[in-house]
């Protein structure tokens, strides 16, 4: 049961569908490719890797196989600052509202990692393991699977995947929680949860979760 | 032993009830409502996971956390909808206050009043597997009760047999002074829950199995299962819910919430008498809580079922 594999980018099609809806006017591939209208907007590329795998050791997450309500609601916090990142914010005030749709559902259908099945059944050794599978109840942390999904593959548009991103990645953003920069869970949901981790534990669960995801090209 | 009955009090008027064909235990009613303990007051704690011997006794204690768990996969041949046990019982049946499986098996075998007998362990798990899980009764003396009971077993380790402990079962809330209010639980339920469990209670899944439990519905515990009653579901919700969020809703929510959420269809109560939900309603909802079985809300009457 470990090594059988599922691929997260699987039920998102709905959810492609729903946000290219309107958005028809951009082009999502440009912007990935090119960048948006506004010069500001700079490719996407760049940073995020050629197939929007993310650039693990620089922090750049993944993005492809990302459900794209997730993704456009991400860049609408950057540009209110509920989510607060200097490299980030300028990129996503630059693009319309046309090239964020755009974008969102071509990054949306590109493939996702795949994900090594981890059902709350499993062993949990070690603290990450722990973390995600088990919690910290004492401190009202569920299991983060219970959100994240069996292996961290995501849930629907509003818990997004672990897996696949990169351990640096996943720190900073719990580290964001804990520091105040990122604000933007939805009924506050999730900074709780990051503040409640000490220092290795987020070392720990983010190194677990980016262990289940495989890329066909390297991060 | 525990000689008096400590468990069911709502029994009084009912008729000896006949057990329905197939049904083990066909008393789900609540256990004895009490408000929650204090919170300094000590509470047991379960062994480690990590102090699991790694012996048979080990072995068969790891399966039993892995049925509770994941239900779907583990003992699928008696679950008839989404659900596992640990959605109800939090923390893998470990958490206080969410009727964790440490505070329950010491207290059985235990008279109940309303069906007039001692039941077993045994037979409370597999009127779990009926009810709650809309399945049915794995054998008494097969694998899947064998490896839950050492799961509860090993849980309870140190705790005193037959002692009521503090922890136990869901504590219970007042009711609104002015009686529930299904309109405003839609709206707390829009505001609180949707994101999890989906607009319409259908909950959510990936990877083929649901993540977010239904909670209503084809796939959501049946009308005979404790859930059904609004005031255990709202000593739930008030606990639990939002997810990792326990206590944040106003008791008055919880209620509300709860009657929107068991306003709603979902599978027939298995001890369905005479095809009949009015006798039905009669011998095992009618002084079981405050339930909607057999009642009619907004013209529609409730009990159908989902098939
Ligand atoms: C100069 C590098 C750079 C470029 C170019 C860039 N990004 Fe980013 N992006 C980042 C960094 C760094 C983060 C992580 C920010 C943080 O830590 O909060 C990020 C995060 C994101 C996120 C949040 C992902 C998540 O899982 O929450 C989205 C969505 C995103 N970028 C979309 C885009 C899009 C669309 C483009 C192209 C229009 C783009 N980015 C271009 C660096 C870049
Ligand atoms: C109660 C539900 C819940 C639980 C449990 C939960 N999360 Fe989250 N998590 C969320 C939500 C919701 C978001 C998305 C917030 C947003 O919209 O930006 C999120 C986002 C994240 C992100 C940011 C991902 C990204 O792409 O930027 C990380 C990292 C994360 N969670 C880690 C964890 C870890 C580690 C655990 C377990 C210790 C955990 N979560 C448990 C709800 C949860
Ligand atoms: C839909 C929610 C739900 C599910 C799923 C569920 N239960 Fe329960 N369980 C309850 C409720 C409600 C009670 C009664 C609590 C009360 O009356 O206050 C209960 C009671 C119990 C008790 C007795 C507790 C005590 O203190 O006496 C045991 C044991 C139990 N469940 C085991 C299980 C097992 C094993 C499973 C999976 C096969 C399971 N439950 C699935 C809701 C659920
Ligand atoms: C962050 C996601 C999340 C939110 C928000 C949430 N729940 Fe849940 N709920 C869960 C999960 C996950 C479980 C199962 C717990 C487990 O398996 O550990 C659950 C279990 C339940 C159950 C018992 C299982 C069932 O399906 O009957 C009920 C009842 C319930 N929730 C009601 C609610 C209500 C009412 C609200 C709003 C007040 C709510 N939940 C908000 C995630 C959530």
């Amino acid at each position: 049961m470990l090594d059988s594999v599922v691929l997260r980018a699987m039920p998102l099609a709905v959810l492609v569908a729903l946000a290219a809806g309107p958005a028809g006017a951009a082009d999502g591939e440009k912007v990935f490719h090119e960048g948006g209208a506004d010069p500001a907007a700079l490719a996407c590329v760049t940073c995020h890797g050629a197939q929007a795998q993310g650039l693990g050791a620089a922090g750049f997450p993944a993005l492809a196989g990302t459900p794209a309500a997730y993704l456009a609601k991400q860049i609408a916090d950057f540009r209110s600052g509920a989510r607060m990142n200097p490299v980030m914010q300028p990129i996503a005030t630059a693009l319309s509202d046309a090239e964020v749709s755009a974008v969102a559902a071509s990054l949306a259908a590109m493939p996702g990692p795949t994900v090594k099945e981890a059902g709350r059944a499993d062993a949990a050794v070690g603290a990450g393991a722990k973390l995600a599978l088990r919690g910290a109840w004492d401190r009202n942390v569920p299991e983060c699977v219970a959100c994240h999904g069996p292996g961290g593959v995501g849930v629907g548009a509003s818990f997004p995947p672990l897996a696949g991103q990169s351990s640096e990645y996943l720190s900073a953003q719990l580290d964001a929680w804990r520091q105040g920069t990122r604000k933007n869970d939805p009924q506050a949901l999730m900074g709780h949860i990051a503040r409640a981790l000490s220092d290795d534990e987020v070392r720990a669960v983010s190194e677990y979760f980016a262990g289940l995801g495989q890329w066909r090209v390297p991060q | 032993m525990n000689g008096k009955p400590k468990l069911a009090l709502l029994a009084a008027c009912v008729a000896t009830p006949v057990l329905a064909a197939g049904v083990a235990m066909d008393d789900q009613s609540q256990l004895t409502p009490k408000p929650a303990a204090t919170a300094n007051s000590t509470r047991f704690q379960p062994p480690r996971e990590d102090d699991l011997p790694d012996n048979a006794f080990g072995k068969l204690v790891r399966e039993g956390h892995a049925i509770f768990v994941d239900t779907q996969t583990h003992a699928a041949e008696y679950v008839g909808n989404g659900m596992n046990c640990t959605n109800c019982h939090l923390e893998q049946g470990r958490k206080a206050d969410s009727a964790p499986l440490w505070a329950a098996y010491p207290m059985y075998p235990a008279y109940r009043k309303k069906n007039d007998k001692v039941n077993s362990y045994t037979e409370r798990m597999q009127g779990c597997f009926q009810f709650s899980m809309n399945g049915k009764a794995p054998p008494a003396e097969g694998r899947v009760i064998n490896a839950l009971a050492a799961y509860s077993y090993w849980l309870a380790t140190g705790a005193p047999t037959g002692k009521e402990l503090p922890g136990r079962a869901y504590p219970s809330i007042a009711q609104p002074k002015g009686g529930y209010d299904i309109a405003r639980g839609k709206v707390v339920y829009a505001q609180n829950c949707a994101i999890c469990h989906g607009e319409n209670g259908e909950g959510q899944k990936a990877a083929g199995h649901y993540v977010f439990p239904p909670l209503w519905g084809k796939d959501s515990f049946n009308w005979g299962a404790g859930m059904h009653r609004i005031n255990t579901a709202a000593a739930f919700i008030k606990e639990n819910m939002p997810l990792g969020k326990g206590g944040t809703l106003s008791d008055d929510d919880a209620w509300h919430v709860a009657a929107f959420m068991n306003s709603h269809e979902r599978p027939q109560d298995p001890r369905l008498v005479d095809g009949s939900i009015d006798k039905t309603r009669e011998r095992y909802h009618a002084n079981d809580g405050v339930n909607l079985y057999g009642v009619r809300v907004d013209g529609v009457l409730l009990g159908q079922g989902t098939n």
